[in-house]
């Protein structure tokens, strides 16, 4: 029996405004009463929009931040014991949104040593680490290179490699791509992946893009501090309403299926992938022989909307 | 602006690239007291041959380092014409009310010139040549002995290798913010000296207000990758030095021999 990676408990987290230095701060409420549990192992995505304390999480696995009562405990550590602090930074490493402002050298492998650095690994053993952690994030070309010179995602793959190199047990990513462009989103999603089949970390993924959260083993949607929606990607993605009623959006090829669903057509919930709904529709398609005229011309617009889709 | 290359590491494999930073940083001082030791142009002479010596050896291209001179052009004329026009001296070739060209004013603006001149180029190597990881590893080295006095060597250490790893991301963001505002319709080259300084203000505002949010941003990665300041810590590049760093302090001390040798025998 595998322990859990990370177990919240009651979390609750207050932030403290004070706008006069004579006034009773303020407080704002940002995580509320939360509770799940993390599989070691596992790839979890949380979604949710500005504001909805997801990011506030992530800091809190760091120890970045403390719980204000609940507790939180990671790799078997209690977060609010000050001597798990280096130790769960440790096993649960974290990767910021910024890609230029996580990375503290001007050359490449100096960066991803800086973690091993700080943690006390002898010299021969960071080499190991650094090599080993650029060529699993496919960076060991550009060791020698300076972070200015390269694209976002590729800053983003560095920071990731920096985090690798200090072997956590858990990598939290707090929005990774949202400042990069299509193809270094797309670059960094796949590395994640890579290192959660092969290395078998466990990953956090924080964002707002619901294409990244399609292949999570689990799906966390978090709403003014709680969490309100739970579960594999298929069962979260279901509910369409409730996800809109957030404010969030769903990929696109889901809200397609289910805008179609509403329309009449007998298509299942929770698509995810553009493949799977070509699928359905061609099991629609062969189906419908003694289809009637009116929703023949509505399969045929269909068609022509699935083929654009492709292109 | 955007052709600062001070303070920037320049690639190259090369024998200064490799040396140790702690030679790097002794020979940078020794070479800044060799300039300001005599006043003769017999020493510069020796000066400018070692320092030229060095660049070829270092790879970096010549026109690469004059670069750097653009930006201090203005307060290399200043200087100069400062020397040049305050200077007391035997012979005056002309005066003007309190200003003055003499024999001395000529001869102290050459020095005066050629001296930031060669310490700039002479430093501004230094950087070139060494990663400011290096750099700071070397200062934290060499000042380890003053720890002790409660000077915090590791911390000052790292605030200028960040510093310097910053300086290019800003330059990018002061560019940034200056065509945004352009493309709003203010100028930063119109008008006089004290209407351009005032155009800088909406400049530097959102500058400095990006920089904190970035220093905020780089802290809690720093601590997110367990940095606890300079205990237990241990280095990926440690500093031991190599039989040609031997050598190079051995050539340190005959370049400062010469300089002074030259300097008491050829008094020219």
């Amino acid at each position: 029996m595998k322990n859990p990676m990370i177990q919240v408990k009651n979390l609750i987290y207050d932030y403290l405004i004070s706008k006069n230095e004579d006034e009773e701060p303020e407080r704002h409420r940002a995580i509320d009463d939360v509770t799940l549990t993390v599989e070691t192992g596992d790839f979890i995505a949380i979604l949710g929009h500005n504001g909805s304390g997801k990011s506030t999480f992530a800091k809190q696995i760091n120890v970045l931040l403390k719980p204000t009562s609940g507790t939180l405990i990671v790799g078997g550590m209690d977060t609010a014991d000050e001597k798990n602090l280096l130790p769960i930074r440790q096993t649960a490493g974290m990767v910021f949104q910024n890609p230029d402002n996580q990375i503290i050298a001007t050359i490449v492998e100096e960066d991803v040593g800086f973690g091993p650095e700080n943690i006390g690994v002898p010299t021969d053993e960071i080499w190991k680490r650094v090599e080993k952690s650029l060529s699993s994030v496919g960076m060991l070309h550009y060791r020698k290179h300076s972070p200015n010179r390269l694209s976002g995602g590729q800053k983003q793959r560095v920071a990731i490699a920096g985090v690798m190199a200090m072997k956590p047990d858990c990598i939290v990513l707090d929005e990774p791509t949202a400042m990069l462009d299509p193809a270094g989103r797309k670059d960094v999603i796949a590395t994640v992946r890579e290192l959660n089949e092969k290395e078998n970390v466990t990953v956090i993924l924080i964002t707002h893009y619901m294409d990244e959260v399609v292949f999570a083993d689990k799906v966390f949607v978090m709403d003014a501090g709680r969490i309100a929606l739970q579960g594999t990607p298929r069962e979260v993605f279901s509910q369409v309403e409730k996800l809109k009623e957030i404010g969030l959006d769903v990929p696109q090829v889901t809200e397609l299926a289910h805008e179609l669903k509403e329309e009449g057509l007998p298509l299942p919930d929770g698509i995810l992938t553009p493949e799977e709904f070509r699928e359905e529709i061609e099991k629609l398609w062969q189906s419908s022989a003694e289809m009637s005229p009116t929703s023949i011309l509505k399969e045929a617009d269909l068609k022509s909307r699935l083929s654009i889709r492709s292109i | 602006m955007r052709e600062i290359t001070i303070g920037q590491y320049y690639p190259a494999e090369s024998v200064i690239h490799r040396l140790d930073p702690r030679v790097k940083l002794v020979g940078t001082l020794v070479y800044i007291i060799s300039l300001f030791l005599f006043k003769s142009f017999s020493c510069y002479f020796v000066v400018a041959a070692f320092l030229f010596t060095v660049i070829l050896l270092s790879k970096v291209p010549l026109g690469y380092i004059l670069r750097g001179l653009k930006t201090i052009i203005f307060l290399l004329l200043f200087m100069s014409m400062f020397n040049l026009f305050f200077t007391p001296g035997d012979v005056v070739y002309w005066k003007g009310g309190p200003f003055q060209i003499t024999d001395a004013g000529i001869r102290n603006a050459g020095f005066m010139a050629l001296r930031l001149i060669l310490l700039i180029i002479g430093s501004s190597l230094m950087t070139f040549t060494t990663t400011p990881n290096q750099l700071t590893d070397g200062l934290e080295s060499l000042l380890k002995p003053f720890k002790k006095l409660g000077l915090p060597v590791h911390e000052v250490a790292m605030m200028m290798s960040i510093a310097l790893r910053f300086i290019p991301i800003l330059m990018e963001e002061t560019n940034k913010i200056m065509m945004a505002q352009m493309a709003r319709g203010a100028s930063f080259d119109e008008g006089n000296l004290i209407q351009k300084a005032k155009s800088l203000v909406p400049l530097l505002v959102p500058l400095f207000v990006s920089a904190f949010r970035r220093a905020d941003d780089l802290a809690m990665a720093m601590e997110a990758r367990c940095y606890h300041g300079g205990e237990g810590r241990t280095k990926m590049k440690p500093l031991r030095y190599q039989s040609r760093d031997y050598i190079a302090y051995v050539v340190m001390l005959l370049y400062l021999a010469t300089v002074i040798f030259t300097g008491k025998v050829l008094y020219l």
